[in-house]
């Protein structure tokens, strides 16, 4: 298994100690543009988000949350003709230099995402266990306790170790969601990306997840997108608003700052407007 | 309940949603047009079963004559002489060709089929996967008698030196072992045969593997798999029933193949243990080489195996549903 503490590559091998010992990374994004073939849906982001803490990302939709989002672990390109300039450095290390393996990369940074989307052929012990699996280097034994592990830091073991056999697509929606967020943690991701992991579950299992959100910041550098402003002022440290000028336009980062201060005295005027209702 | 003389107390039934005029209507069925589809559907429907039932006593009929005064043991038999009085003929040899050829053509098809149906969806870049998907698409429209030509005339003529270099390295198996005879061998018929079924489980494969949820592919790249991981994964598991239909769709091509088979293989009514040596013929083709010089009796013979393949196929069809049954729970279906 690749140690969380190893680099991604060559370039990084002289990183300060503490940088090493800490799990949790500092992302800084500079000047960055993503684009869908010839549509460019994001324009000149930069921000920075610090280790071992919550960002909200919030913004009307379309102004590309999510994209900016899935260009933060390398997944924008996944998509076709996904297309991203500028530079994303994970403690000063930028992830798209070119000896840079996408794939280590998302091992890095994990995700979780709107719709839950446990692997349906698997059984919930193999659906935490399948990142490990990826990695290979790993004891029967060892494995076992990594996934009880990851369940407890869910908070789903207690629901599910009678059924660790069963399918995961057995469970409810809030369940599954837990289920994809102890996978991502399984493989001691360090940075956790998740966008709008509660949009799709009930109030209930909302709270649950906002919950663990709490817990994981602990250990993780969080960032989540939400619709749901009440959701970004109660989880997240600091928020960034995103906005578009006009639809068809590309979305831009209008400010990112302390959650208490975007929700109490935002710098920018669409900010208030957004957060007041005026729009979006 | 007060009745009052000027209004008809009100009958029970109208507490209840207002019932509908006529039974008819209760049915849906008032509307000519519906009446007349209903009508044409359901009698085509008892007809077809009338029809396959008719055919199917009067095969059974037929067979069962010719079965009562066999001399041979219709199961064990390693001969045919359908027209002699008495007969004497048997299946086994046939069984026995039909079963290894159809074996050999999906260990061959099914791998290469299922790799270009990933390569056209996972893989290609979308400029080559069209034109691919439309060749394999011709190939599956060729008639079967021209493979049965390109067999006999191309590659048999060719497969000589495949023969011998098997025969050099993994004779020692038995199976695999050549005397040097004209390769005309089950072999060759598989390999014909997987040729002329690789189409349909390309295509079917391609379909099924088009369908696989993106959420779980993007599952597995967040986790940091790669793309053959990825495949491996969520695409795989997730078209692993539809493989399956489209290997026995497959399957029930190469069991019931007639022409090409009978152009290229030389039937012979001994089992042998090597399949590039003489040995087995199969039931399609044993019908079309012998139908034209088989008397009456000869003929029941002929259709007496031709219910056997019946029967092997329904019992191949029959395993592929309860393989696809077993995972059910684990299917995408209820993701
Ligand atoms: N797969 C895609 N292909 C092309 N355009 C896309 C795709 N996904 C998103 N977009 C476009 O990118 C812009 C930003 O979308 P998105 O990141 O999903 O916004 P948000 O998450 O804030 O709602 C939108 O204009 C959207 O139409
Ligand atoms: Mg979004």
């Amino acid at each position: 298994m690749r140690l969380p503490t190893e680099p991604l590559s060559d370039l990084s091998q002289d990183l300060p100690k503490e940088a090493v010992i800490d799990m949790a990374k500092r992302i800084d994004v500079g000047g960055l543009t993503a684009y869908y073939g010839s549509h460019k849906a994001i324009e000149d982001i930069s921000m920075t988000v610090e280790p071992r803490s919550v960002t909200a990302f919030i913004g009307p939709s379309g102004c590309g949350k999510s994209t900016f989002l899935r260009t933060l672990n390398r997944m924008h390109e996944v998509t076709p003709g996904g297309r991203v300039e500028g530079k994303v450095m994970l403690d000063g290390e930028d992830l798209y230099a070119s000896a840079v393996d996408p794939v280590n990369v998302r091992r890095t940074i994990g995700m979780v995402f709107q719709r839950p989307n446990p692997f349906p052929t698997m059984s919930i012990f193999d659906n935490v266990a399948a990142g490990l699996r990826l990695n290979g280097n790993y004891k029967k034994a060892e494995l076992a306790d990594v996934v009880e592990k990851s369940l407890r830091g869910a908070n789903l073991w207690n629901e599910v170790k009678d059924r660790l056999n069963k399918p995961g697509s057995g469970l409810s929606g809030g369940q599954q969601q837990r289920l994809c967020i102890a996978r991502a943690i399984a493989v001691e991701p360090q940075v956790l990306l998740m966008d709008e992991p509660c949009s799709a579950l009930d109030p209930i299992s909302t709270l649950a997840i906002e919950d663990l959100i709490g817990e994981l910041k602990e250990r993780f550098t969080i960032v989540i997108v939400t619709h749901n402003m009440q959701q970004a002022a109660r989880v997240s440290d600091r928020t960034a608003f995103f906005n578009l000028s006009a639809v068809g336009q590309p979305g831009r980062l209008i400010e990112i700052d302390d959650t208490e201060r975007i929700f109490s005295n935002p710098s920018v005027q669409a900010t208030e407007d957004y957060i007041s209702g005026r729009f979006g | 309940m007060d009745i009052s003389p000027t209004t008809a107390p009100p009958p029970p039934q109208d507490t209840r949603p207002a019932p509908l005029p006529t039974k008819a209507a209760a049915r849906g069925a008032t509307r000519p047009g519906d009446r007349i589809f209903l009508g044409l559907s359901r009698g085509s429907g008892i007809l077809l079963l009338l029809i396959m039932a008719a055919i199917a006593a009067f095969l059974t009929y037929r067979a069962s004559i010719v079965l009562s005064e066999n001399e041979g043991n219709f199961l064990t038999t390693f001969e045919w002489n359908a027209n002699a009085v008495p007969p004497v003929f048997g299946i086994a040899v046939l069984a026995f060709g039909t079963v290894v050829s159809s074996i050999i053509a999906m260990i061959i098809a099914v791998p290469i089929a299922v790799g270009i149906a990933l390569f056209i969806t996972h893989y290609a870049p979308r400029k080559l996967s069209g034109p691919i998907a439309y060749v394999i698409d011709l190939l599956a429209a060729v008639p079967s008698i021209v493979y049965g030509l390109w067999g006999a005339l191309f590659l048999v003529p060719h497969l000589t030196g495949v023969y011998s270099w098997l025969n050099d390295y993994f004779g020692w198996t038995g199976i695999l072992e050549w005397q040097g005879g004209a390769p005309r061998s089950l072999l060759t018929v598989g390999i014909l045969l997987a040729i002329m079924i690789l189409p349909i489980i390309t295509n079917v494969s391609r379909e099924v593997f088009k369908q696989a949820p993106q959420m779980h592919q993007e599952a597995a790249l967040a986790l940091g798999a790669t793309r053959w991981e990825v495949i491996r994964m969520s695409v795989l598991p997730f078209g692993r029933s539809g493989i399956i239909s489209a290997s026995m769709l497959g399957l029930g091509r190469a069991l019931g193949e007639t022409m090409a088979v009978a152009t290229v293989l030389s039937p012979s009514f001994l089992i042998n243990a090597s399949v590039l040596d003489p040995g087995g013929g199969t039931f399609a083709q044993n019908i079309a080489s012998k139908f034209a010089e088989a008397s009456e009796q000869g003929r029941d013979a002929l259709i007496a195996s031709g219910l056997v393949l019946f029967v092997i196929t329904l019992l191949v069809n029959g395993a592929a549903r309860a393989i696809i049954a077993r995972r059910k729970e684990y299917s995408g279906a209820n993701a």
